[in-house]
């Protein structure tokens, strides 16, 4: 018998050994696909099992996390935003299943995974210390951040503010409206984040779109700085007091319907200076110049100002642009902010700080500072150059007549006592029979800027009515502008 | 029989100390995993970890103490290697049980039935002082392990559970008597085969390169088979028909010589399984399932899905190699991590190492069981031994290689480590026995003194 018993034996070192190699088959080979499994709740409970780092604007903290009251839980930690939806389109929300904004591009230094973090859970983990995320500083500050909230709120509009250093590109404030609160999407309950995320889809206006960089307008009135800068570009001796043809109706080559201005008024005698073209606004000079610059020059000076760039900062920023190219009549249109032509407030803020900053656009930038848990430094904000938009010459040029419009145009209301604020207004035509959007841009003070800012009230003009962007427009940027300014 | 008149296969010896000290080391092994589990999880050592640890301690003390006077040849690593994995057991259901999620697992229970399943071990030890005595008992043994079988299915103690008609309901408690019936249907299939293994080997005829046995030989193997599958269709309860039938296979084997039996004994459960598969839902579902775990039509499906296997996959491929650490995983979140799946919910924990040196463990007590077989001097101790030591691998290999979704998912206890009392009962029994035998195969003959003046008697 011991020799049939000898081969039960190896029958059964057989039936061993298949365990052992499936064994290793499954926690080795398919090891990481089954914990990468979105199935897998293990991931679920690792993402909240480490005390993630702070999003913090100045001293002020807009997300942190927080040790689960509920110590039986199996999340350990809990992230809150104390000051809800007026940052929540700069922190996002931290979803079970998702991570958006802050939180998710820079998702791997809050949690204390990425490698520049390496030595700090290296010394943590000699200490026998739980390891905990970077903190991520923020450019934003938090009065212009809640003026730009508070304004535009009370417009009672949806729309987006965008401000910027001029100097620098830092975003002082971004908001958008409407906005949501982000912590009930940031629970680490599956089916509850996912009803809220539906309760809010479904509201209206979209309030999980950040309308300051993913949303493009066309740009109305105040694109005709743009063209104004091309204008000047093209010819050194051209300057504030150049006389352009100022018709009451531009004739539009190959069509029966010609420009009007805005309302079918006249513009002064018919010929005026470009100050006081742009101070009123008049279409028909800048129709005319676009179509004298034709497409080309428009387009690339609208390029010089970053359009059409890649921009992350880190949210990646939609691209604007001024369309195709069509016929004269369309470049006369695009001149003045219509036709296809679709800029995001980001791209218009980063015009009036181009114009302030001597002609050059900084790269607009949301991070100011990453420091480990202790501290530490990782990672400081280097402001770089962008593009180069206009020459210094031009850029003076365009500043003087900026200021003119505030001081003698239709940009009144954004006057501050004692500083030079420079601005555009612009009413953009959406489609018929609807209210326009009204735009503003504006920077102050003119000389060494601080702000400059960009403001779009969605359906805040009135059909016809120029001046009307700079009566809904124009108040939320003063606001912003005063608040950077401590005025 | 040639292998009475063989040499012993090893020098025997009695090693009490080694024993001993290997013992304590389990038992050491254990409580260090308990501390470990208690700093995990709340940051300090359990407050109960010296009551587990000298209550477990303590009963295998007694069990040492016993087999030590009652079976002083037995050989030395079986005892401290079950205490290791039934430690372990215990250890991972404690940590479970913490967890609070499962509330069906309870460290004391458990411990309660170690202590039950431990008595048992000495109590058979000592009642039991010749297992040949068991030879005689055959045909009762056959008769009890049948009735154990069949008792889940009598209306009034029978009990349906998790979708399979195998408890029974005793008094309050509730037992698995297929565990019991095992040791029963070991016993008898020994006695039975050693009875019969002449005529089941050597009547038939030779057909190409297999000798075919007499039609009339086949009909042991018949009833077998119509049993097992009986208790696939009546009780749904795959793992019992497998392992069985697999055990009686495997003996039938062994006693015979004739690998005629095999074949035959595949051919029938294969066929079985195939039409049983056919026609109930539930065995197809198994198949199904192995086949294409991660897909969603099973992932979702409410019962007879994928969900606890997949669980149980999350897991293994969580703990990776090394393993989170016990009472840094969530094992909790496989549904039964304390009973069928606790294999899954120690690799979790463990880790590949870890699940490597436990089936070391487990294939160790295996050939130590195989070696006592191969010393044994009948053939009725051949075969039991044998075939109790084929029961327990192919136990683990069933329930292991089901978790672990290298044969389709099977529902069977993980000998010692998974919570149930009727399973400790009967595998600490059955390693009792295991236990005896070693102890009158390692026992060496009596010697003739021939020369009193010459030869020295020496005796280690």
């Amino acid at each position: 018998m011991n020799g049939t018993l000898k081969r039960a034996s190896l029958a059964c070192m057989l039936l061993f050994g298949l365990l052992m190699l499936n064994v290793n088959y499954v926690q080795v080979v398919q090891a990481e696909d089954l914990r990468a499994d979105g199935r897998n709740k293990r991931n679920l409970y690792a993402r909240y099992e480490v005390e993630r780092g702070r999003i913090t604007a100045g001293d002020k903290v807009l997300a942190e996390s927080v040790e689960n009251k509920d110590t039986s839980s199996k999340y350990r930690y809990l992230r809150r935003y104390p000051e809800g939806e007026i940052y929540a389109h700069i922190t996002g929300f931290f979803a079970p299943e998702q991570a958006t904004q802050i939180e998710g591009s820079h998702n791997r230094l809050l949690n204390g995974s990425h490698p520049d973090l390496l030595i700090r859970r290296g010394i943590d983990l000699l200490n026998s210390e739980a390891s905990k995320g970077a903190n991520v500083d923020l450019t934003i500050m938090p009065k212009a951040q809640e003026a730009a909230h508070k304004a535009l709120s009370q417009s009672g509009k949806r729309g987006a503010v965008v401000a910027l250093d001029p100097k620098t590109g830092a975003i002082l404030a971004m908001v958008s409206l409407p906005t949501f609160d982000p912590n009930p999407l940031s629970k680490p309950d599956r089916s509850e984040v996912n009803e809220a995320y539906k309760a809010i889809e479904k509201r209206a206006g979209g309030p999980l779109l950040n309308r300051a960089i993913n949303q493009s307008y066309a740009p109305g009135s105040t694109f005709k700085v743009v063209t104004a800068a091309a204008f000047l570009e093209d010819d050194e001796s051209r300057g504030a007091q150049t006389q352009v043809s100022a018709p009451t109706v531009l004739k539009l080559p190959n069509t029966s319907v010609g420009l009007p201005n805005s309302g079918g008024a006249a513009c002064g005698s018919g010929t005026v200076s470009l100050v006081y073209a742009l101070e009123v606004s008049c279409n028909t000079p800048f129709g005319q110049i676009g179509m004298d610059l034709g497409y080309d020059a428009l387009n690339e000076q609208t390029q010089k100002f970053g359009a059409g760039e890649d921009l992350e900062i880190p949210m990646s920023v939609s691209k604007s642009t001024i369309g195709k190219e069509e016929d004269k009549a369309a470049i006369a249109k695009t001149s003045i902010g219509q036709q296809s032509n679709q800029m995001t407030p980001m791209q218009m803020a980063m015009v009036a700080a181009g114009i302030a900053n001597n002609g050059v656009v900084m790269k607009p930038y949301l991070v100011k500072e990453i420091a480990d848990s202790e501290g530490t430094e990782i990672e400081k904000a280097d402001p770089e150059e962008f593009t180069t938009a206009v020459t210094e010459e031009t850029s003076r040029k365009l500043r003087e007549m900026m200021v003119s419009v505030v001081n003698n145009g239709t940009a009144k209301l954004a006057q501050i006592p004692g500083v030079a604020v420079g601005g555009k207004t612009g009413t953009a035509e959406t489609a018929d029979g609807k209210p326009p959007h009204a735009w503003f841009i504006s920077f102050a003070p003119a000389v060494n800027p601080e702000v400059a800012v960009a403001v779009i009230v969605e359906s805040g003009g009135r059909a016809g009515n120029e001046a009307s962007g700079g009566q809904t427009a124009a108040p939320v940027a003063r606001a912003v502008m005063a608040a950077v300014l401590g005025k | 029989m040639n292998a009475v008149s063989e040499a012993p296969v090893l020098m025997p010896a009695k090693r009490r100390v080694a024993h001993l000290a290997m013992l304590a080391g389990a038992v050491g092994v254990v409580m260090l995993a308990y501390a470990n589990v208690g700093l995990a999880l709340n940051g300090s050592v359990p407050a109960g970890m010296l009551t587990y640890g000298l209550g477990l301690g303590g009963l295998v003390l007694i069990a040492y103490l016993v087999l030590a006077k009652f079976a002083p040849w037995a050989d030395p690593l079986i005892l401290p290697l079950v205490t290791l994995v039934n430690g372990l057991g215990l250890v991972i259901i404690y940590r479970i049980e913490e967890a609070g999620k499962e509330v069906g697992a309870s460290a004391a229970t458990q411990l309660f039935w170690t202590a039950i399943g431990i008595v048992m071990f000495s109590v058979t030890l000592i009642v039991l002082r010749d297992h040949r005595a068991l030879q005689r008992l055959t045909y009762t043994a056959g008769a009890a392990g049948l009735a154990l079988l069949i008792a889940p299915l009598l209306p009034l103690i029978g009990h349906e559970q998790f979708g399979a008609r195998i408890w029974i309901n005793i008094a309050g408690f509730t037992l698995q008597p297929a565990e019991l019936a095992k040791l029963a249907l070991a016993v008898f299939f020994a006695g039975y085969l050693v009875a019969k293994r002449d005529v089941l080997a050597l009547a038939g005829k030779r057909l190409l390169f297999i000798d075919l046995p007499r039609a009339r030989d086949l009909g042991p193997v018949l009833i077998t088979w119509v049993i097992s599958v009986g208790i696939l269709v009546l009780q749904k309860d795959l793992g019992t028909s497998l392992l069985m039938f697999g055990a009686f296979v495997m003996m039938l084997y062994i006693a015979t010589q004739r690998t005629s039996w095999v074949l035959i004994g595949l051919l029938l459960f294969v066929g079985g399984a195939f039409i049983a598969g056919q026609i109930f839902s539930h065995v197809g579902d198994r198949f199904n399932v192995w086949l294409d775990p991660s897909n969603s039509i099973y992932y979702e499906r409410e019962f007879g899905g994928s969900y606890q296997l997949m669980q149980s996959l999350f897991g293994l491929g969580t703990g990776g190699i090394l393993g989170t650490g016990l009472g840094q995983g969530s094992p909790e979140e496989i549904p039964l991590a304390f009973s069928d799946f606790i294999f899954a919910a120690a690799g979790e924990e463990l880790g590949l190492t870890g699940l490597m040196a436990l089936l070391l463990v487990y294939g160790l007590i295996v050939q130590r069981g195989l070696r006592t077989a191969l010393a044994a001097r009948d053939p009725f101790s051949k075969l039991l031994a044998g075939g109790l030591s084929f029961v327990l691998a192919w136990q683990i290999f069933i329930i292991v290689g089901g978790v672990t979704r290298l044969i389709p998912l099977t529902g069977l206890v993980t000998p010692f480590m998974s919570q149930g009392g009727s399973a400790l009962l009967a595998n600490w029994i059955l390693i009792a026995l295991l236990v005896r035998m070693s102890d009158s195969a390692r026992r060496p003959p009596p010697q003739a003194i021939q020369d009193e003046g010459l030869t020295q008697v020496f005796q280690r």
